[in-house]
C-alpha cells in the first residue's frame, strides 16, 4: 500500500470555493480539479472521506486500529459500520467494519478486525498496517441504531467480532449516562477470544445499570454462562427480554435462533439485527441452497440452467446491453451483488463478495444475484 | 490481396494456438498485481504534472522557448491521456484493481470523442470484427478505402487528401466515428436514429473546445491568440501521433483483411488467429511503446485487449515465438517501414486495381 501524506492543514475557506467552482472544473474537464491536486499533492481536498491509523493494538487473534477521519468523514450512529478500502498487491479491497468506540461525529475512532487466514483484508491489515498510514473510509451506514428516545430496557447480544457495534451502543448509553437497564450477552470460544474483556468488565463494575455476561463455547468458566445461545441462557440473564429492545450481531446461527424465537412469540418489532459474515465462510454456508440466479432490479429469477449469465438474463425477457458475446469488450459488465461465478475462458472462480462480472462468459457457481 | 501469404491452419493447429494463447492469458492475470496498478498510477501522475506544466509554460508563451516548451508538455500530456491511460483504461485492463478512477466503464478521457462511443465502436466493433470489410469500422472508417476487399468508386481518388485531413483533425474523426455518418449519406440508416449521439458527440466536443480554445486563452489575457495557437498546436501533434501509430496498427504490408464469409463460424482459435494475421507491431525503445499506449504491440494487444499494456512486451516474446513455431507469419517493423508502406497503401487503392 503507497504510504499517501495525509491531510493535516485544509485550504482556506476562500481558496476552496474557487477550487470548487465550476470554472475550475471546466478548465481541468474530464478529470475535475481534485484529481490533479490529488496526484500533484495528495493533502489538498482529497476525492472522499479518509482516515490515518492514528494506533494499532493486537489483540488475541485480533487487531483493534484506531482511525482518524479526515474532515470530509461526517461521523456515525452507534451501531453503524463504515467500509474500509486498503490496497491489497494492487487491488482496492473494501470491507465493512463497525466502529466499537461511542457514537461521534468526528474525531478517533475505533474499529477491530478479526484474523481470518483466507481473508485479504483482515489478513494485510494484521501484518501490514501501520501507525501512518491512509486507508479509505466510507459515511458510515445501516440502521442497527438506537432510537433517538432511548429504551427503558435493553438487551444487546453478539457472538466473535459481531461485538463491536454492540460496544459502541454499549460505551454510548455509558456516555450519556443512561440509567436504564442494559444487559449485555456476548458469546465467545473462550475468555481469551473476547476483545474488549476487561472494558466491559470495567463498565460492569461502574455501572450499576449494566450488566455483563459472556457464555463461553469451547471452555466452562465458573459464573459465566457456557454454550451456544438457549432458553435457558435467556431465563437466567435476560428474563425480562420480552418487554426489552433487543440488539443481536453476530454469527447467522445466533442470529436465525434469535429471530425465529423472538417471532414465535411475536416480539419481533423489538429486534433489530446484524451479520457480518466474511464472504469466504459466506460461500461455504450457502452453497447447499444453489441454483437460483436473481435479477435484483427486475424481480425476475430463474433456475440456473448452465448458460452464460447474459444467455440466462436474456431467457427471462432481461435486455442487457452486450458486444460481442465473448468476453473481450466487457459492454456486458455488470455488478454482481452476490454469489460466485466462474469465469468460463478462465476457469477463475469469483470471490462471493460485490463485484462487477462480464455476464457473457460468467456461469453461476451457486446462487447468484445480480443487479439487472 | 495478401490472403495467399497467409497459411491455411488446420481446425487442430487452430485449436492449439488457441490453447497457447489462452495459457499466456491465464499467466499473467494470475501475475497481475501492484507494480501493474503502480505502474499506471505514476503514467497517470506524469500526465497531470506535464498537463500543468503545459498549461503553466503557454501562459507566458510571449516568452518563445516557454510557447514551445508548453506545446511539447501539452502534447505529452494529451498523447499519454488518449494512448497510454485513455485507450488501455477503457478496455478494461485495470478493472480488476476496483480502484473508480481506473474503471473501463466510466473514464472519461481528454479528446472530442465521448468515451461512450469509443467503447462501442472499439472495444465492441473492431475488437471483435478486426478486419472483417464491411463490418470492422476501422477498415477505413466510412471515409477511406484501405483494402481492394472495397471496392474501387472514383470517390477514392481523393483518398490521399481524406487520409491528411483525418490525421490532421483525427480527434473529431473518432468522434464522428460511431455516428457512421457514411450510412447516413448512403440512406442506411436515418439522422433521427443517431439523435442522442449527435447530441452527446455536440456536448463533448464543447466542452473540449470551450477549455482549450476560450478558457484558458481568456485567462491568459493578453497571451490569448498564443494560448489559443499553443492549445492548437498540442492537439495537432497529438492528432498525427496518434493517426500515425493507430494506422500501423492494420494497414501496413503483410496485414490480412477479411471478408464476412472468411470469419463465419469462427472458433476461438480462429478468432486468435485473425487477429494475428490482421495486425502489425512497430519496433521501438521502451519510451516509444509508452508514448504509442503499447499500440507498437497492437497485435499483443488485440490477442489480449483486457491484459494492461505494460504486459504486452513480455507477451510479445512468447506470442513471436508461437508464431515462429506454426509457421505464421508476424508482422514487425520499424515506424518508418511500417508507416511508409501504409502512405503507399493509401495512395495506390485511390486508383482501380
Amino acid at each position: 500500500m503507497a504510504l499517501i501524506p495525509f491531510p493535516r492543514a485544509s485550504l482556506r475557506s476562500p481558496a476552496r470555493r474557487l477550487l470548487r467552482s465550476g470554472l475550475l472544473d471546466a478548465l481541468a474537464a474530464p478529470h475535475g480539479v481534485e484529481s490533479y491536486l490529488e496526484h500533484l499533492h495528495p493533502s489538498f481536498l482529497p476525492r472522499g472521506p479518509r482516515a490515518q491509523i492514528a494506533e494499532i493494538r493486537h489483540g488475541a487473534g485480533s487487531v483493534t486500529l484506531t482511525l482518524l477521519p479526515n474532515e470530509r468523514w461526517n461521523g456515525f450512529r452507534a451501531g453503524q459500520f463504515v467500509r474500509l478500502t486498503v490496497e491489497v498487491d494492487g487491488v482496492l479491497e473494501t470491507r465493512c467494519y463497525s466502529p466499537a468506540c461511542e457514537e461521534r461525529s468526528g474525531g478517533e475512532i475505533e474499529i477491530t478486525v478479526k484474523a481470518h487466514r483466507a481473508g485479504k483484508v483482515s489478513r494485510y491489515l494484521h501484518e501490514h498496517a501501520r501507525p501512518g498510514m491512509t486507508v479509505g473510509l466510507s459515511d458510515a451506514e445501516g440502521d442497527f441504531v438506537l432510537p433517538a428516545e432511548r429504551p427503558a430496557r435493553l438487551l444487546l447480544i453478539s457472538s466473535g467480532s459481531g461485538i463491536t457495534p454492540v460496544m459502541s451502543i454499549l460505551r454510548t448509553l455509558c456516555t450519556e449516562r443512561h440509567c436504564g437497564a442494559v444487559t449485555f450477552l456476548h458469546y465467545a470460544p473462550t475468555p481469551s477470544h473476547v476483545v474488549y474483556r476487561q472494558q466491559l468488565a470495567a463498565i460492569a463494575a461502574e455501572q450499576r445499570n449494566v450488566q455483563v455476561v459472556f457464555a463461553y463455547t469451547r471452555e466452562t468458566v465458573a459464573g459465566q454462562l457456557a454454550g451456544h445461545i438457549s432458553s435457558e441462557h435467556l431465563r437466567r440473564v435476560a428474563c425480562d427480554y420480552r418487554r426489552s429492545h433487543t440488539y443481536v450481531c453476530g454469527a447467522p446461527g445466533l442470529i436465525a435462533w434469535v429471530r425465529s424465537r423472538w417471532a414465535d412469540e411475536g416480539i419481533e418489532r423489538l429486534l433489530r439485527t446484524e451479520s457480518f459474515l466474511p464472504p469466504s465462510f459466506a460461500t461455504a454456508r450457502y452453497s447447499a441452497a444453489a441454483g437460483m440466479v436473481h435479477f435484483s432490479r427486475s424481480d425476475a429469477q430463474v433456475y440456473d440452467d448452465g448458460r452464460s449469465l447474459l444467455e440466462q438474463a436474456e431467457h427471462v425477457g432481461l435486455r442487457p446491453p452486450f458486444g460481442c458475446r465473448i468476453g473481450i469488450c466487457r459492454m456486458c459488465t455488470c455488478r454482481k451483488t452476490a454469489g460466485s461465478v466462474r469465469n468460463v475462458l478462465s476457469g477463475e472462480i469469483s470471490s462471493p463478495a460485490e463485484e462487477d462480472i462480464q455476464l457473457c462468459v460468467s456461469v453461476p457457481v451457486d446462487n447468484v444475484e445480480l443487479a439487472l | 490481396m495478401t490472403t495467399a501469404t497467409a497459411p491455411q491452419l488446420s481446425r487442430q493447429q487452430t485449436d492449439e494456438l488457441g490453447r497457447e494463447l489462452d495459457a499466456i492469458r491465464k499467466l499473467v492475470l494470475a501475475d497481475l498485481g501492484e507494480q501493474d496498478a503502480d505502474y499506471i498510477r505514476s503514467v497517470i501522475r506524469l500526465q497531470r504534472k506535464f498537463e500543468l506544466a503545459g498549461r503553466g509554460l503557454l501562459f507566458f508563451g510571449f516568452i518563445p522557448p516557454a510557447w514551445l516548451g508548453g506545446v511539447a508538455a501539452l502534447s505529452l500530456s494529451k498523447i499519454l491521456d488518449n494512448m497510454e491511460i485513455g485507450h488501455n483504461v477503457m478496455h478494461g485492463q485495470y478493472d480488476w484493481t476496483k480502484d473508480p478512477e481506473l474503471d473501463g466503464r466510466s473514464f472519461e478521457w481528454d479528446s472530442a470523442c465521448p468515451s461512450d462511443h469509443w467503447r462501442h465502436s472499439h472495444n465492441y466493433i473492431h475488437h471483435t470484427y478486426t478486419n472483417i470489410v464491411d463490418k470492422d469500422r476501422d477498415v477505413g472508417y466510412g471515409v477511406l478505402r484501405m483494402s481492394e476487399h472495397q471496392p474501387w468508386h472514383l470517390y477514392y481518388l481523393g483518398n490521399p487528401l481524406y487520409a491528411a485531413l483525418l490525421a490532421v483533425f483525427f480527434q473529431y474523426g473518432v468522434a464522428l466515428h460511431d455516428l457512421e455518418v457514411d450510412r447516413i449519406v448512403t440512406g442506411e440508416i436515418t439522422l433521427p436514429e443517431k439523435r442522442e449521439q449527435l447530441e452527446a458527440i455536440g456536448r463533448k466536443v464543447g466542452r473540449q473546445t470551450l477549455k482549450d480554445y476560450v478558457l484558458f486563452p481568456l485567462l491568459s489575457g493578453p497571451s490569448a491568440p498564443l494560448v489559443f495557437a499553443g492549445n492548437a498546436s498540442a492537439n495537432l501533434v497529438r492528432n498525427l501521433w496518434a493517426f500515425t501509430t493507430i494506422f500501423c496498427g492494420h494497414f501496413p504490408d503483410g496485414t490480412v483483411q477479411f471478408t464476412e464469409l472468411q470469419a463465419a463460424e469462427e472458433t476461438r482459435g480462429d478468432w486468435y488467429y485473425r487477429q494475428l494475421l490482421g495486425s502489425a507491431d512497430i519496433d521501438g525503445g521502451q519510451l516509444f511503446h509508452v508514448l504509442s499506449g503499447n499500440l507498437s504491440h497492437q497485435i499483443e494487444h488485440h490477442l489480449f485487449p483486457d491484459l494492461p499494456s505494460n504486459r504486452y512486451a513480455d507477451v510479445a516474446i512468447q506470442v513471436r515465438e508461437i508464431c515462429e513455431r506454426h509457421g505464421i507469419p508476424y508482422n514487425v517493423g520499424g515506424l518508418g517501414k511500417q508507416f511508409g508502406s501504409v502512405v503507399r497503401k493509401i495512395a495506390r487503392l485511390a486508383l482501380p486495381d
